[in-house]
């Protein structure tokens, strides 16, 4: 046993040196998830500031003019004022305007009968966008009516204008960055996990010092495990600027434990490693494994995990390849221990498929290490 | 005694997809005794690699049975691994650790404990001289250190057994007697056993037990003098009349495989093998007139004839090529002066003047890192030169690389061809890049696969060896260059190959071609005009093989390799002494 012991720790060692000294795989596992952090905390985001809205006033009551008065005091929302269709037309042709608020000449007259009608015409090239500014206007409109109803104390009114009822759980801003944070750590764990395993072993053919390795007492399980200690080490790293941008630059909250939170990424993280070990084992060619590890495992985590599109949507065929992904269990608890708390039967069952996942990896992992060249 | 490796009935086949199966093994039976020096030699394919990797417990024999150290290695590959050293032909360095590192990790996982190790790396440090370059990573050391420091990290522990494959290969002669020192010392000093594979004749002479291998299978075995005797009263040396080149009779001999076995030109002789059955007469006709004798057979000799039974008509040895052009008129095509290439402050290539004469065919040689290749890639154009003058075809390199350039002809020392096109579509490409095209360059492909009897069909990168070489060569002649560059051709491919490829050359220094080469095996220097020594960026000697020979005294009578070895210590000593003042 002792034997094994030193074994290991020379192996890690060797491991360890080898990561340090290669300044660009460094590089990726350190300075990447920073990029990645900033470009989709703050880039990548489904709100909507300052849309555009062109309003068509063909009735200049005051009634009207209350009415939309909502809009001009959104933070979203910023209103031209326009008084033909043929000019509100115009700028959305021009890319100056993104929807139009058409308030027609007898919408005084409706309004009083309760059947006051609203044009609202959205720019669907954009569908996020144009999704986005459908809910704020009508918010902001019946927001605006609630207010008139109110005043007048006309409860026909009222009742017949109020038809919008809008209430989000969770993400009461429906601020979407709240939701695209606690998925960004799923990607980093998966990109620095297997982009950056999928060369060790690979590169250990390449040049050749499997062969010498092999013929020493150093047993399979030992070489992996060496191979995963040291990037276990970056992932912790990467884990933690993850979880303190999350909480103190993006100020998401973390309704669930933190130690849940950190050992379940460690899970997802070991599970990520070994996969990129899978690959590099099974290539032996460092080029071939890394396009591998990106496509079979940051794109299908970026576009099928759940990460920007709810799997609930997506054709039977893709959510049965979705479930297949250890980044899908992963994916679904993270959201939740962010943003609702914990929940222990998915804290338990998510994580015991991941270790399910991770036992099976690194015990195939094991196997393309197995002491044979033919 | 007791047998230490015992295999009976091996084989061992392989499946690829491209080709087909290749049996790399057919039912060999060998053992090999504990304590001793074992060789295995055979050329290219033969299976000495696979036979290695099966006794490393790295490959499975499909039939048969295998026992290392009285284990069983297909069911207990681990057991055997525990307890033996193995370096495989390329030996996996860390490049990206340092040296010490590298000797710490291989140590760590035998388990070497402290004391022992202090002792050892101090022993092997000494033993391979890199005591200095301990902090050094492995991968900014020279060619034939990496190779020592690869023997240092097998040997980190005294094994029960040590299997070398192919230590040397690419290795300067240099480097190379080093490495056989270390081994030496450790089979006197340990009682180590060892199975060393190898294509160097002289490197089997020194073992006990030598098994000689082709297509899988022992051809022969036994103590180097059971297998010398049998080209006992078959070998002969020729001197050719003054005034003719060794070769012109070295080429005579060897195209004529009906009398003969093998010719090879050493110190302005030629020294041949003739066949038991040769007719006096005709033999008497192909000497015309050069005086002969018999001379002692050597190793390489038995193991030429035993090649030669196998595969009469393997290799086309007859190599056509009309002289496109006047022989020699004694003007130099390549002039040298003063020649300097530095890196940094590092200086590669320091002050060379060298000519070259149409026809000739001129030899650098030197150890791993002497400069050789720098000065290579400056004449080929390929690299600007620091300072100095450098003219090639009548063309300033300094100031007209590209007219230089499509006057000759390069071929690299690795295989610089593109694997996945075929062999025609490789000429084609490469005819093309030099400007070649339409019927010109149908007539010169259907040249060379001609003279090179290539296979235009064949996928370039599946080609053995020996025909990647040609290949390579047929591609760097598809110009008709006036001059042509050979980086190490021959490295890697085995001596029925190299007989056929030198032939070739030969017939193109007669067609008034000019040769420039490169090469690791001190022999070949013998089919040159003139060779040059370099070490450290100066040259040392220049001259005939004879003066080269000559220069180098008492040394220089035994062999040219042996001359290598003295004319560069010599330059080392001489520089460690103006160092020193």
């Amino acid at each position: 046993m002792n034997g094994a012991f030193l074994r290991l720790r020379a192996l890690i060692r060797k491991e360890a040196r080898q990561m340090l000294r290669d300044r660009s795989n460094l590089f990726v596992g350190l300075a990447l998830p920073v990029v990645l952090i900033l470009l989709f905390g703050y880039s990548l985001s489904f709100d909507v500031t300052d849309a555009r809205v062109a309003v068509v006033m063909e009735d200049n009551s005051a009634a009207t003019m209350n009415a939309v008065a909502g809009l001009a005091g959104s933070d979203y929302l910023s209103p031209i004022w326009t008084y033909s269709m043929v000019e509100a037309e115009a700028l959305i042709r021009a890319g100056q305007a993104d929807a139009i608020l058409r308030v027609p000449a007898e919408f005084t007259r409706n309004l009083l009968h309760g059947q006051g009608n609203l044009q609202l015409i959205l720019n669907g090239v954009d569908s996020n966008t144009a999704q986005a500014i459908e809910g704020y206007a009508t918010g902001a409109i019946s927001t605006a009516l609630q207010h008139i109803a109110d005043r007048q104390g006309s409860p026909a009114a009222a009742s017949a204008s109020v038809t919008v009822l809008q209430r989000t759980w969770f993400n009461e801003a429906s601020n979407s960055t709240w939701f695209l944070v606690p998925g960004l750590v799923v990607l980093v764990m998966t990109l620095i996990g297997a982009f950056l395993t999928s060369l060790l072993i690979a590169r250990e053919w390449e040049r050749g010092t499997l062969e010498s390795l092999f013929v020493t007492p150093a047993r399979p399980i030992e070489m992996v495990m060496a191979k995963l200690a040291p990037y276990l080490v970056i992932g912790v790293i990467d884990l933690a600027m993850c979880l303190i941008a999350a909480r103190y630059v993006f100020d998401v909250p973390m309704r669930g434990s933190l130690w849940i939170i950190i050992l379940s990424s460690l899970l997802y993280l070991l599970v990520s490693l070994a996969l990129g070990l899978v690959i590099s084992g099974v290539t032996k060619n460092q080029f071939a494994a890394s396009q591998m590890a990106l496509l079979a495992s940051f794109m299908p985590a970026m576009m099928l995990s759940g990460f920007v599109f709810d799997l609930r949507n997506v054709p039977v065929v893709i959510q049965v390849v979705s479930n297949v992904l250890p980044a899908t269990h992963f994916m679904g608890l993270i959201k939740t221990l962010f943003m609702a708390g914990d929940y222990w039967p998915q804290i338990l069952r998510a994580n015991l498929t991941l270790a399910a996942y991770a036992a099976v990896l690194i015990l195939m992992a094991t196997r393309t290490l197995t002491k044979k060249l033919d | 005694m007791t047998p230490i490796v015992e295999a009976a009935g091996l084989r061992k086949t392989f499946h690829d997809r491209d080709i087909g199966d290749v049996t790399a093994i057919d039912g060999l039976s060998l053992c090999v005794g504990q304590g001793e020096l074992t060789a295995l030699v055979g050329p290219d394919g033969a299976g000495k690699t696979t036979l290695m990797r099966m006794f490393a417990g790295l490959l499975k024999p499909d039939q048969g049975s295998l026992t290392v150290l009285g284990i069983d290695v297909a069911r207990r590959p681990q057991a055997v691994q525990d307890r033996i050293s193995y370096m495989p032909q390329r030996f996996g360095l860390y490049e990206d650790l340092s040296v010490q590192e590298n000797l710490d990790l291989y140590a760590d996982l035998h388990g070497v404990p402290a004391d022992q190790r202090r002792d050892r790396f101090g022993r092997m440090l000494e033993m391979t001289d890199m005591a200095r370059f301990t902090e050094r990573p492995a991968g900014k050391l020279s060619g034939g250190m990496k190779q020592k420091l690869g023997l240092a990290c097998t040997l980190v522990r005294s094994p029960d057994l040590l299997l070398l494959d192919e230590p040397s290969v690419g290795v300067d002669p240099l480097s190379r007697r080093d490495l056989w020192k270390i081994v030496h010392q450790l089979v006197e000093d340990e009682g180590l056993s060892v199975i060393v594979s190898t294509s160097y004749m002289d490197e089997a002479e020194r073992c006990a037990q030598v098994h000689v291998m082709h297509e899988g299978r022992m051809l022969a075995e036994g103590t180097p003098a059971t297998l010398r005797a049998r080209a006992h009263g078959l070998t002969l040396v020729a001197t050719p009349p003054a005034g003719t080149p060794a070769r012109d009779l070295q080429a005579r001999l060897i195209d004529a495989p009906d009398a003969i076995i093998d010719a090879v030109p050493r110190g302005g002789n030629v020294r041949f093998i003739r066949r038991p059955d040769a007719d006096p007469a005709r033999l008497a006709d192909l000497l015309e007139g050069a005086s002969s004798q018999t001379r002692c057979e050597e190793l390489e000799d038995s193991f030429m004839i035993l090649l030669r039974e196998q595969d009469r008509a393997a290799e086309p040895l007859v190599a056509q090529a009309e002289p496109d052009r006047p022989p020699g008129d004694g003007k130099p095509v390549i002039v040298v002066r003063d020649l300097v290439r530095k890196f940094g402050d590092f200086t590669a290539v320091a002050s060379t003047s060298f000519e070259v004469a149409r026809g000739e065919i001129f030899g650098l040689l030197g150890p791993n890192g002497a400069g050789k290749t720098t000065t290579f890639r400056m004449l080929c154009g390929l690299l600007p030169a620091t300072s100095g003058q450098l003219e090639v075809a009548g063309r300033n390199l300094r100031v007209a690389r590209a007219q230089a350039r499509a006057r000759i002809g390069y071929v690299s020392q690795k295989f610089a061809l593109y694997g996945n096109l075929s062999v025609r579509q490789n000429l084609e490409f490469f005819g093309g890049a030099y400007g070649l095209g339409g019927k010109m360059l149908r007539d010169r492909i259907r040249d060379a696969v001609e003279q090179f009897d290539l296979d235009p069909a064949a996928q370039s990168g599946l080609l053995p060896a020996g025909y990647k070489q040609r290949l390579a060569m047929a591609t760097g002649l598809l110009h008709r260059p006036e001059i042509l560059f050979l980086d190490e051709p021959t490295s890697g491919i085995d001596p029925l190959a190299r007989r056929a490829f030198w032939r070739r050359i030969t017939a193109l220094a007669k067609g008034g071609v000019t040769v420039i080469i490169t090469t690791h095996f001190m022999e070949e220097a013998e089919y040159c005009d003139r060779i040059a020594i370099q070490d450290a960026g100066e040259m040392l000697a220049i001259g005939t093989p004879q003066q080269v020979r000559d220069m180098a005294g008492h040394a220089g009578a035994r062999d040219m390799n042996s001359a290598f070895i003295a004319i560069v210590e010599a330059g080392r000593k001489r520089r460690d002494a103006q160092a020193a003042a």
